[in-house]
């Protein structure tokens, strides 16, 4: 019974990494930009829904709208004021960008917010469904983390396959320059690829601090980094195996620190990483392009 | 004549490429130890003096593997902190055998530098097999593995000789009473001896130069850059591929563990999260500041970087708020085409509006835009030369 | 250069080649050489033969396999079926890199220059493995590194010489124009000393005296080297002026072989080039 709930924290976890790591390949698959800022977007996003909630003792539902917004227009700020200035420039300045808007982004929060951790309460509170005569029990967040990454990975396999939108995305990400023969906008289809990214950052957020309740402006740093590597596990740029590789990277985790070691769990997570990309150097879902000589 | 004349001013541009680092090495040590003799430097400076050597290094040795091997690594702190773990350990556990503290310090950075090395080397070989951003990401899972590794490391010293540890408590090391701990797992090492010293720090800058630029123009040095330039054109020339991307980044781990050592022996206690990704990330941005492959500009970056934080000190709370805005125009204003022809623009204007001509608008502003017609294809490894000086003259202007 | 017609002659093998090497073991064979990609198969059943002093060609339309071939000669991509003799030494298990360092150069369609490096250092790289120093020398600057150095760059001055290039050594590979790149990539190759030189699409983008200036090189190159030659190209007074023996490809299968009235007068080969419809009988391939 330990091990189920050790699989339910383990998948529960690892689909807030997956959201996560959804934006990350997005704007991976379209801007060929690794934006390190999005772990920090996160942390503005569960801030806002925090202020609506807790101060101003809003709905639920209110506060986690509210951050999605505020997250949108921040996620397409930064990309207009900071990286599409770039879109030619070499893909280290553009990394490096992303590092200074990430510190920008963790520095205003320290000053508008402070560096004291809030306490973040759950958005569906700290009950939860006890089964087998109550010897496990899973937290409604853990349901509402799980079932939420679900639907998102429905509707972005349904976007992305069948809208209009979608298939320009694709199309952007395949080949900027024919898509624009083509009359796709490129601009605006990237701009959206970032305000879908940002708007799951602020879900992930709020999950994040509803699964784990302190928040402050280094929240979004470690699983964004973590993040980030599931979605280079599962494949950069490929949405199923962001969505793979963010739960197993979970399920790792968690099962690392239960049977092995705490302070290992993390070591072990990227040992996972790296025997993964030495088998299969593109991940698990990657396709290996070769160079043409 | 004619043949004899730009054959010279190429020479004198290639020794001026090679010899600058030096100069401008040799120049700043001479300078601050005056003025540091004379007591015209704040204390927090002087206190800065260390690290900025230790920086320098990180700097010039990360530049071999991003600027010169041409692929990017997220996790140089972490060699770091084996450099910084094992010279402190060694230091310690040598403290009665190497009196001198000169000598023990020496002794530590170059046994800083072989542990560095080795991980270095053991790292390489299955990192350096991936490419691109593949290869960052392991990098940067790397050096949070080392982070995570000698967190859980213990290390003690009693008169039965050295006593390891992994994954235990110091009482689990089942010492004598007087034993020395040495590292204490997450507490890491305290009462470290503080034997690091500007010139020591100087001389390992400038043993630092001399490994890399010889290094850099050698055969093992083109073969390196031929790598980075074309894979397949080298490996078609004959160059075996790991064994020179192992050279790069071994040499390139084993300056950063020695540069961990210098910076560990500089202060009092070290813990291993200290080493972590944002360290990395921090010594990555000198790096592309002062332009990849340009090792002047990365020892000016280094330096200035190191020291502007502390300058912003009277903004105290904006300071890494002004520094992330500085970084991100920075980047914006080297590599953004229509900002770059920004100062070409005001002077057409200024010239305009002082002679009073009406020359044709922005004439000078069009041949200044983008020099680079191909930049969509450029990756991260193709800087050109041209735009590597322009980076490090915006730093200078910062 | 006087232009005569080589006779060729066959090997026991079915390949030709030049009458005057008949006594010599072939530089290159290759035999039932394939490679599929994605089930389909882009070069399938190549039997050639080139001889140590020969210039052979290579031809046909585009896509036809003709780089493929020299990739998987040069083991830049590895052979699905065949097998391919160097030197009398069977291939398989070699790379690029073994490969190069046995003798075998080549050129790329897609000029692959060390673009940040002076031409210098490029000629430079293809001497690696003929400058001899270790790392430690290197960086300690001992005897041995200034001695291999000197020497090296005698060596790079001759072979720019050749080519016409010693005052472009110190300028940066990717700045130069098109033709000078060409003319150093084959430079490069030249300086890893090879027994047998590939070059692809050597005069593409070059105007016509550029080309015939690379004809009389190509010559040159042969007879002062004494090595083989293999070249893809499309223009055909090139191939027909220098060329001995000739290969021409079609969907990855060799369609014709022989020389070059051969394969002027080759129905198969005018089909290929011109399509089914051009039955007016005396075409020289040239109308590509």
């Amino acid at each position: 019974m330990a091990f189920l709930s050790h699989l339910i924290s383990g998948v529960s976890l690892g689909s807030i990494y997956a959201i996560i790591a959804l934006g990350y390949t997005m704007v991976y698959g379209i801007a060929k930009m690794l934006n390190f800022a999005h772990g920090d977007v996160i942390m503005v996003g569960a801030y806002s829904c925090f202020f609506m909630v807790s101060r101003y003792e809003l709905p639920a539902v209110v506060g986690v709208v509210v951050a999605m917004v505020v997250c949108t227009i921040l996620g397409v700020t930064i990309e207009r004021l900071a990286y599409r200035p770039l879109r030619q420039a070499p893909a280290l300045a553009v990394l490096i960008t992303a590092i200074g808007v990430s510190y920008f982004l963790q520095n205003s929060a320290l000053l508008l917010w402070t560096s004291n951790p809030k306490v973040f309460p759950s958005i569906v509170g700290n009950g939860s469904l006890k089964l087998f005569d109550g010897q496990l029990s899973i937290s409604y967040t853990a349901l509402l983390t799980v079932v939420t990454c679900i639907i998102i990975m429905m509707a972005l396999t349904w976007f992305t396959s069948k809208t209009r939108m979608g298939k320009a995305m694709r199309a952007v990400s395949e080949d900027k320059g024919a898509a624009q023969l083509m009359g796709i906008n490129v601009n605006a289809t990237i701009s959206m690829v970032f305000a879908i990214g940002s708007a799951l950052a602020a879900i992930a957020g709020i999950l994040l601090c509803s699964a784990y309740p302190t928040l402050s402006p280094t929240t979004g740093s470690m699983p964004g980094i973590k993040a980030f590597t599931a979605a280079v596990f599962g494949g950069i740029g490929s949405i199923p195996g962001a969505m793979i590789g963010g739960i197993l990277l979970g399920v790792i985790e968690i099962f690392g620190k239960a049977y092995i070691s705490t302070q290992l769990s993390d070591a072990i997570v990227f040992l996972v990483l790296i025997v993964v990309l030495l088998v299969r150097p593109t991940g698990l879902l990657g396709k290996s392009v070769q160079e043409k000589v | 004549m004619s043949v004899v004349v730009p054959k010279l001013q190429q020479l004198a541009r290639k020794n001026l490429r090679t010899f600058l680092p030096y100069a401008v090495v040799i120049v700043a040590f001479v300078v601050v130890s005056v003025l540091a003799n004379g007591g015209n430097i704040s204390a927090t400076l002087r206190g800065q003096l260390v690290p900025i050597c230790a920086y320098v290094v990180l700097a010039v040795s990360l530049n071999l593997t991003v600027g010169v091997l041409g692929e990017l690594s997220l996790g140089h702190a972490g060699f770091m902190s084996v450099g910084a773990f094992s010279g402190v350990t060694a230091c310690i556990a040598l403290s009665d055998t190497i009196p001198s503290q000169g000598l023990r310090l020496v002794v530590g950075m170059i046994i800083a530098a072989i542990c560095a090395g080795i991980a270095g080397f053991l790292i390489g070989i299955p990192v350096l097999r991936l490419r691109g951003d593949y290869l960052a990401i392991v990098t940067l899972a790397f050096g949070e593995i080392i982070k995570n590794v000698i967190n859980c490391l213990t290390i003690g010293k009693d008169s039965n000789g050295l006593h390891f540890g992994f994954l235990t408590t110091v009482q689990d090391l089942g010492m004598e009473a007087d034993a020395r701990v040495i590292i204490n797992g997450p507490i890491g090492i305290s009462n470290i001896p503080r034997l690091s010293t500007f010139t020591a720090g100087f001389i390992l800058i400038l043993v630092t130069l001399f490994i890399v630029i010889n290094l850099v123009n050698s055969k093992s040095g083109r073969a390196i850059m031929a790598l980075r330039d074309n894979r397949i054109a080298a490996e078609s020339v004959g160059i075996p591929v790991t064994r020179y991307k192992l050279m790069a980044f071994v040499t390139s781990a084993t300056l950063a563990g020695a540069a961990g050592a210098l910076y560990a022996m500089n202060f009092s206690t070290i813990v291993a999260t200290k080493f972590n990704f944002n360290t990395s990330i921090l010594i990555l941005v000198y790096v592309v500041l002062g332009g990849l492959g340009n090792i002047t500009g990365s020892i000016i970056a280094a330096t200035v970087l190191t020291v502007l934080p502390e300058m912003l000190r009277e903004f105290n709370d904006y300071r890494m708020l002004i520094y992330a805005i500085v970084l991100i125009l920075v980047m914006l204003a080297t590599n953004n085409a229509s900002v770059k022809a920004l100062p070409a623009q005001a002077k057409a204007w200024f010239s305009r509006v002082v002679t009073g001509s009406s020359g044709s608008p922005g004439g000078d502003a069009s041949i200044e835009a983008d020099p680079r017609p191909d930049a969509t294809v450029v990756d991260h490894d193709n800087q050109d030369a041209d735009e590597q000086d322009d980076v490090s003259e915006v730093i200078l202007d910062v | 250069m006087s232009k005569t017609e080589t006779k060729l002659v066959p090997q026991p093998t079915t390949n030709l080649i030049p009458e005057r090497d008949a006594d010599k073991q072939p530089i290159l064979e290759a035999l039932n050489l394939g490679i599929d990609f994605g089930g389909l198969a882009a070069v399938d059943d190549f039997d050639f033969a080139v001889s140590p002093t020969e210039i052979a060609g290579l031809i046909g339309p585009n896509g036809a396999g003709k780089t493929t071939v020299f990739n998987l000669l040069t083991k830049v991509y590895q052979p699905s079926r065949g097998t391919i003799l160097f030197d009398g030494q069977d291939t398989l298990s070699m790379n690029s890199v073994q490969l190069s360092r046995a003798g075998m150069a080549r050129t790329f369609q897609n000029i692959r220059l060390f673009d940040n490096l002076s031409v210098a250092d490029n000629v430079k790289v293809g001497l690696h493995n003929h400058i001899n120093y270790s790392m430690a020398s290197g960086v300690l600057r001992l005897p041995s590194y200034w001695k291999a150095e000197r020497a090296a760059n005698e060596r790079v001055r001759e072979l720019l010489s050749i080519f016409g290039m010693e005052h472009l050594e110190q300028a940066q590979a990717g700045s130069l124009p098109y033709g000078a790149q060409r003319r150093l990539e084959i430079i490069r190759a030249l300086a890893t000393n090879p027994k047998l030189l590939l070059l692809d699409e050597p005069a593409a983008g070059m105007n016509p005296s550029e080309t015939a200036e690379l004809m009389d090189n190509i010559v040159k190159v042969r007879d002062m080297f004494q090595i083989a030659i293999v070249l893809i190209e499309h223009d055909m007074s090139l191939v027909m002026g220098i060329c001995e023996g000739i290969c021409v490809l079609n969907f990855g299968k060799i369609i014709a072989k022989g020389t070059p009235s051969d394969i002027q007068n080759n129905t198969q080969v005018i089909e290929a080039y011109l399509g089914r419809r051009a039955e007016e009988g005396r075409h020289d391939a040239e109308g590509e």
